[in-house]
């Protein structure tokens, strides 16, 4: 059997498997389950990148998936009346103040002799610094708060409209991916500055705590994301299914292929968004594909496999390195816009570790590290799966627990203790993938 | 007067708890040191170990209290406490038995290790939540506080009062008993040299007949040991949850990677480190202030640097400058 019949039966198995469930559970699930598994393709790839490409080992996933859902909004939500001439400059001249406390520190480290006088300066400037930032911010955050603070009670994005309107402008939307990417590779771009020259399992660490922070942030920052009074309400690139089903041509059209018109219109509804979503899937995919395959691809593997040669080589190791730390990142940061968008809210307290960092990394196991084809198979595969655990592991609980008596305390621990099931599942498939196939399902060329 | 008054509210709020919340980093921390020290790779899994460790104790506890045993003024945990070592210790084996060891005799890279322990880490999360269920649970009891801030007023005749909660002695009387303990068996026993000089130098270990399986089985044994031990206290001292156990594992890593990760004496200065700063930085310090300072200059706001919920963000960026500056941490530890 060759590569790619084996490949095409793998992506049949998994999408019959999508299919299959949709004939069981109706469709809008089974579309629903394919439209995150995109979503999560997308993920996968990106941190494929920079685990299977170079090697790094990235667990802030989650901050950079979330920093995307604060792009959607920011862009995609209107300016709220009156915040920004409340607060805004006053915001920014704080975080201004900030960041040139942090470059006069830098820049004081390069410039004076080492010794206590230096670490003296450093930390009166640092201690300094950060008492005026907060001195400006604190007032001004208070102002944008205080505007409608059951309603918007935060400066609102980019969006042309007015509270109103702004839901006819849903192609905003769009923009607002790759400014996902460009925020995640904001912080992607401060993290390897700092994290990349140090060894592998520090990059890790830090990147676990700068997901936390980041998400920490969101969930506190009212201004600038409602904290976790959540942004609901988020423009849509796709239609409406309220007006879909009062829309006389399409209510015809769906009769006519055997749909009511509420049931058709999900899935319209979602089938729109499954275009697009492939679309960027296929994008991401060729970049990635092609970038592989280009010598640049080549000597990021070369470094992987060999550090210390590559740089002999001539290689600049930490430059690539950060090079696709950023990429990688840009791709979950897209990935998260995206999500955000199809959730239609952002809610910062849903952001959890397990789901969106370890989920992902063993999305990329399973699928074949280094192989982009084996990380989008796992991303689809892993989301089914993860889905899926749950009724099935109720299943057999319930046929587990069948020969027990109704009011047994065991049977209904048994019962309840099914949702935990997942991550169980999921840590099992990864070590199992670890041990006996540790290339994974595609295997990389 | 008023100067007495600060420092007690600065002992209440920031001294004491510092101090109980830095001896749980400092056990914990040990832990995630000592299997870096030998089996050289960061264990991810380590905060659910502590998990698994306490929900075993919990489980204990609540069937003890069931049948009316308790230790008095002391939490009934205390007796429960060695067989959820012995639970935990059986299954860090187990683990090490079905997972570790197949990487350990491939010679695998550290990394693929640490990716190994995140699976560990679902697997045990996944069953602690199996078992015991995802919510919050509080096992304290026995006497409440040692001192309760309105006896202490009433002693002294004070404007502010000082609690001191018995888990928070309790804390740190176990820790520095498993501390002594630690080091005496590190430096005087035959098993903890061996330990240390397998973490030295593998080969010359190796060379000199030290069993490296028992070694490293060993080190599960005392890692499993102080995980349920700070899982306990934690969980005594705050309430359980698998999520939040789950979360410390940041700023233990933080202290072990600040103190010099491998070194058992930085683990503790580090705990020390992270719990003091988080508890600075996010306490409101005006209680304090309104006393030191003469009226007119006294602060308007709560002069809290930054709220509780960014507690992660200090741990971090401690992490971060110490990282910057001095990778092998404040004692030298392993640096490759």
């Amino acid at each position: 059997m060759t590569d790619t019949v084996k490949n095409t039966l793998l992506f049949a198995v998994v999408f019959g498997l999508i299919i299959t469930s949709g004939f069981f559970q109706g469709w809008n699930s089974a579309m629903f389950i394919l439209n995150m598994g995109l979503i999560s393709a997308i993920m996968a790839l990106g941190v494929n990148l920079q685990w299977g490409f170079a090697g790094l080992f990235n667990v802030g996933v989650m901050g950079f998936v979330a920093l995307g859902g604060l792009a959607a909004i920011l862009v995609g939500m209107p300016a709220t009346p009156g915040a920004f001439a409340a607060g805004g400059p006053g915001i920014i001249l704080a975080l201004v103040l900030g960041i040139a406390t942090i470059f006069s520190a830098v820049f004081t480290m390069k410039k004076m002799a080492p010794g206590r006088t230096r670490s003296l300066t450093i930390t009166a400037i640092l201690i300094f610094g950060f008492f005026v930032f907060r001195g400006f911010l604190d007032p001004n955050v208070e102002l944008i708060e205080g505007i409608n603070p059951a309603q918007t009670g935060y400066l609102g994005g980019l969006n042309p409209g007015t509270a109103e309107t702004y839901k006819q402008n849903g192609w905003i939307m769009l923009f607002a991916w790759p400014v996902g990417g460009l925020f995640a590779a904001g912080a992607a771009w401060l993290i390897g500055k700092a994290a990349l020259g140090l060894r592998s399992d520090y990059l890790a660490i830090a990147t676990l705590g700068i997901a936390e922070i980041i998400i920490s942030i969101l969930k506190n920052e009212d201004w600038l994301t409602r904290g976790v009074k959540n942004v609901i309400g988020i423009p849509r690139p796709v239609p409406y299914e309220i007006d879909l089903q009062s829309s006389a041509v399409f209510v015809d059209r769906a009769a006519s292929m055997g749909f009511d018109p509420v049931e058709g219109s999900t899935i319209l509804v979602k089938l729109l968004y499954a275009v697009l979503f492939a679309a960027v899937l296929l994008v991401l995919f060729w970049l990635s594909h092609r970038a592989l395959n280009s010598p640049w691809g080549r000597m990021l593997r070369a470094i992987r496999d060999n550090e210390v040669a590559a740089e002999a080589m001539g290689k600049d190791v930490t430059k690539r390195h950060l090079q696709v730390f950023i990429l990688g990142s840009a791709i979950c940061g897209i990935a998260g816009a995206m999500m955000t968008t199809l959730d239609g809210q952002l809610t910062p307290g849903t952001y959890q570790p397990l789901r969106f960092t370890f989920l992902i990394w063993v999305m990329v196991i399973v699928g074949g590290s280094g192989s982009n084809l084996g990380a989008i198979l796992g991303g689809f595969l892993i989301w089914f799966l993860w889905v899926q655990v749950e009724p099935i592991g109720l299943f057999v609980m319930n046929i587990v627990t069948s020969g027990m008596a109704e009011d047994s305390a065991l049977r209904a621990h048994l019962i309840d203790s099914a949702a935990q099931m997942r991550l169980l599942t999921m840590g099992l498939i990864m070590i199992l993938v670890l041990r006996f196939s540790p290339r994974g399902l595609i295997p990389e060329k | 007067m008023d100067f007495l008054n600060a420092i007690v509210a600065l002992a209440n709020y920031v001294l004491i708890p510092g101090i109980a919340y830095g001896s749980q980093l400092a056990i914990g921390a040990l832990g995630v040191t000592l299997v870096y020290g030998i089996l050289r790779f960061s264990n991810f899994a380590h905060g659910d170990t502590m998990a698994f460790g306490t929900m075993i104790v919990i489980l204990l506890t609540w069937w003890l209290q069931s049948l009316g045993i308790n230790l008095g003024p002391l939490p009934t945990a205390l007796i429960a406490l060695p067989v959820g070592i012995l639970g935990c210790i059986g299954m860090v084996l187990l683990t090490d038995r079905l997972v570790y060891r197949f990487y350990r005799e491939q010679k695998a890279k550290p990394v693929i290790l640490v990716i190994v322990s995140m699976g560990v880490m679902f697997i045990m999360n996944g069953v602690v939540r199996l078992i015991i269920g995802p919510d919050d649970q509080s096992f304290a009891d026995g006497e409440r506080f040692i001192i309760s801030a309105r006896d202490f007023k009433n002693m002294t005749g004070l404007a502010e009062g000082l609690g001191i909660r018995t888990t928070q002695v309790l804390t740190v009387v176990t820790a520095v008993i498993v501390v002594a303990l630690l080091f005496w068996f590190l430096n005087k026993t035959r098993a903890g040299k061996s330990m240390r000089a397998y973490s030295d130098n593998e080969d010359l270990a190796l060379l000199s007949g030290i069993n490296p399986e028992r070694v490293v089985m060993l080190t599960w044994i005392i890692v499993a040991a102080l995980a349920t031990i700070a899982g306990t206290l934690y969980g005594l001292d705050k309430s359980f949850k698998p999520f939040t156990y789950f979360q410390l594992l940041l700023p233990i890593f933080a202290s072990a990677v600040v103190g010099g990760i491998g070194n058992p004496l930085g683990a503790i200065a580090g705990g020390f480190v992270i719990a003091f700063s988080e508890v600075t930085i996010t306490y409101a310090w005006k209680k304090v202030l309104v006393y030191l300072m003469p009226e007119p200059l006294e602060p308007s706001g709560l002069v809290q640097l930054m709220s509780t919920d960014y507690k992660f963000a200090v741990s971090f960026v401690i992490l971060l400058i110490v990282l910057l500056f001095k990778p092998t941490g404040l004692f030298k530890g392993q640096s490759t």
